[in-house]
């Protein structure tokens, strides 16, 4: 049972990888961040099957912060918003050289 | 649940495709809305695989914290902002973009399977039939993470304080 939920949560990590690199809607982008993040809780939740709770008791401290994640950059791409009227990521180069 | 049965086995298998179909569902549709509901598919696939990894309370948080409520920010952001159209949007990159990426996501996937050579050590024995599946995440919760568990409470105040001082409007 372990080895595969592994393999599952490798492959869920790929796309979200896949998906952050690929996309350019800002808020796509920021689903595909909680894709990996669910990704490594079921690493998480297996490894606990192998090593004890502390796996699953991380999984808790991943969820809350990615909660104050998802609050916090949701609001950066509402202000983002009001400056540029888009979230696509291509009209947002205020950094590069 | 030391012995897996086949039944078993099958839904375990089954979760596991459905969660992956739907986030590759997931990443290449084009509307925002339609990528989200997809992706709270994958997060209620994935709270079933919680479950039958033998984490009960994890599998409820999951439902409840991020397909309930961070998915939910998600597609209220996504209707404040007026993003739903997909036309809008046309956001996938050039094929360039797209080849590396999956480039990356294969080299990820490769390292993986080098990784899945590892023996891994045997599984712990069962909770005893019957036995509360919460009490054994809570005693390592609030013994030997209690600190970090209490700084977690501080960040998220941080998190609701910054996120509130971002979005409010300019005067």
């Amino acid at each position: 049972m372990v080895p595969e939920a592994l393999f599952f949560s490798a492959v869920l990590f790929a796309i979200g990888v896949v998906g952050v690199l690929t996309r350019r809607n800002a808020i796509i982008i920021f689903m595909c961040v909680e894709l990996m993040l669910n990704a490594v809780n079921l690493s998480f939740v297996a490894f606990s099957k192998l090593y004890g709770m502390t796996g699953q008791v991380f999984v808790i401290f991943v969820m809350s912060v990615a909660a104050a994640e998802a609050a916090v950059g949701l609001a950066i791409i509402i202000s983002i918003f009001r400056h540029h009227e888009t979230v696509d990521l291509k009209n947002i180069n205020l950094l590069k050289g | 649940m030391t012995h897996y049965g086949l039944f078993f086995q099958f839904h375990f298998y089954l979760f596991g495709l459905i969660a992956v179909a739907s986030a590759l569902a997931f990443v290449t549709r084009q509307s925002p809305v339609a990528a989200a509901l997809w992706l709270v598919n994958t997060m209620f696939c994935l709270s079933a695989l919680f479950v039958m990894l033998d984490a009960q309370f994890l599998g409820a948080i999951q439902v409840l914290v991020y397909a309930g409520a961070i998915m939910v920010v998600f597609l209220f952001v996504v209707m404040l902002l007026n993003l739903g159209h997909p036309s809008e949007v046309a956001d996938i990159k050039g094929l360039g973009t797209r080849l590396a990426a999956g480039a990356v996501g294969l080299a990820m996937l490769a390292e993986v399977a080098v990784l899945a050579r590892q023996k891994l050590p045997p599984l712990l024995p069962d909770l005893p039939e019957g036995a509360n599946v919460v009490t054994p995440v809570a005693g390592p919760l609030f013994r030997e993470y209690l600190l970090p568990f209490e700084i977690t409470s501080v960040l998220l105040l941080v998190a609701i304080i910054g996120a509130v001082v971002l979005a409010k409007r300019r005067a």
